[in-house]
């Protein structure tokens, strides 16, 4: 379908260089990638830092918006973690906020979605379990890896217990990665995909395929609908497996 | 519920970043010539690209983590727990004044008591007052007449007697001169006045 004229699927996801930018032989361009992780920390930015900036005790509408971010991940992680968590909550809010912004802001026409690449996903992810490990290992030395020693196993099966453990901690930053760039990915393929049925029927010529050619139209409205929930849920989903993971190097106990 | 960040927290971010310059760097050995000319590949996969985003990715979100732990997250934190206080503050207040307004509605309750129980007293007073005014009056006026009464009786009891007297004067006039035309002798005065004096006892 490349080739019929532009409703290639795939094509959302081509990463095209703005600013050619190659030191030491290295390609650093500012892509079309870039430009979109710059426009999520500017809106971001601007919601949270000029939201705030009128300090007033009764908020307007960008000052509870911002409130509401904060409270909603500030209590989400008190939820998780504890109170001792919220040491955590510049790292889980950014977390947030960076992949929320960048999931709804793909969903504009023509935008790009950052977290659509699985080396962003995977970046955050592996950021993620790197901060779980040095945190756990220098908070609490060898006794972090009683993670991987269930209590109350008998001692036969322990080795086994260990390495179940073991495979699952290091399947979590896959697991992580995976599940946001997955759902991101497949949920624009979708909706492009049904994007080009309207127009493949349309340009038809048939009468018949211009009698359903609504129906494709009806369900990537459908889609679209569902695309919002999906990318407010993965943002949500990632921020508290984050906190479900730090739980673990902060009382590596339970 | 201001967030500070420990200092943990952002030893960590120089170990983050520094596992990002590895991993750019790693990425950028992966993406020779020869594999990124494969045209066919499918974009997110591309190992030529994943260098430049890892780039932009890190210097992105540790813009964005410094922007919300400098700027942003305290100011939301102080933001709220202003309004926790000024919230706070007004119930103290509002409590308060309750409590005061309660205390003045006791206060009037108690006065309007003590009012009461004045006016009470005063109309007693003043029902004692009257009652004892008009006593004496009545006791005053029954003397007055009491005393008219007994010169009334002592006016009649001298009339009656003077009136007795003539009476004695007229009937020993009359039994003088019965008794001169019956005995054709007069009477001396000393007996006619005992006779009369005889016959008045008698009745």
């Amino acid at each position: 379908m490349a080739a019929g004229g532009g409703i290639d699927p795939i094509h959302q996801f081509h990463i095209n260089p703005i600013v050619e930018l190659k030191p030491f032989g290295v390609d650093l361009s500012f892509t079309n990638t870039s430009l979109w992780m710059v426009i999520v920390l500017a809106v971001v930015s601007a919601i949270m830092i000029y939201g705030s900036s009128q300090r007033s005790v009764v908020p307007g509408r960008l000052q509870s918006l911002a409130e509401m971010a904060y409270e909603f991940v500030a209590s989400t992680m008190t939820g998780v973690m504890g109170k001792d968590g919220l040491k955590f909550f510049p790292f889980v809010f950014s977390l947030f906020m960076f992949v929320l912004a960048s999931n709804l802001l793909g969903l504009l026409p023509g935008s790009f979605t950052v977290t659509s690449q699985i080396i962003v996903t995977a970046a955050l992810a592996l950021l993620v379990i790197s901060i779980v490990v040095i945190y756990g290992v220098v908070k609490h030395g060898t006794h972090f890896f009683g993670l991987f020693v269930p209590s109350g196993v008998p001692g036969w099966l322990l080795p086994f217990m260990v390495l179940i453990e073991a495979v699952s901690f290091l399947s979590r930053p896959v697991s992580l990665s995976l599940r946001l760039f997955g759902n991101m990915l497949a949920g624009h393929i979708a909706l492009k995909v049904f994007g080009g049925f309207v127009v493949v029927l349309l340009g038809s010529g048939a009468a018949l395929n211009y009698a359903i050619a609504p129906l494709p139209l009806l369900l990537a409205v459908a889609l679209t609908a569902l695309e919002v929930l999906v990318a407010v849920l993965q943002a949500y989903v990632f921020a508290i497996l984050t906190c479900v993971y730090l739980n673990d190097a902060l009382h590596p106990g339970h | 519920m201001p967030v500070r960040s420990s200092g943990f927290v952002r030893q960590g971010w120089l170990l983050a970043v520094g596992s990002f310059a590895t991993l750019v760097a790693g990425a950028a050995q992966a993406a020779t010539p020869g594999l990124s000319g494969e045209k066919a590949s499918f974009p997110p996969f591309d190992p030529a690209h994943f260098a430049s985003n890892l780039f932009w990715l890190a210097i992105t979100f540790a813009a964005l983590y410094w922007l919300m732990s400098k700027v942003a997250l305290p100011r939301l934190g102080s933001i709220l727990e202003e309004r926790a206080d000024t919230i706070g503050r007004d119930l103290d207040q509002a409590t308060e004044m309750q409590a005061k307004a309660e205390e003045m509605a006791q206060a009037y309750e108690k006065a309007l008591g003590e009012a009461r129980k004045n006016a009470q007293g005063i109309a007693q007073t003043a029902r004692e007052t009257g009652a004892k005014a008009s006593e004496a009056q009545r006791h005053a006026t029954e003397a007055e007449l009491a005393a008219k009464l007994a010169q009334a009786e002592a006016t009649i009891a001298k009339t009656k007697v003077k009136a007795m007297g003539n009476v004695r004067d007229l009937g020993s006039d009359v039994a003088v001169a019965i008794v001169t035309k019956l005995t054709g002798q007069a009477p001396s005065a000393s007996e006619a006045s005992a006779a009369i004096d005889q016959a008045l006892t008698r009745g």
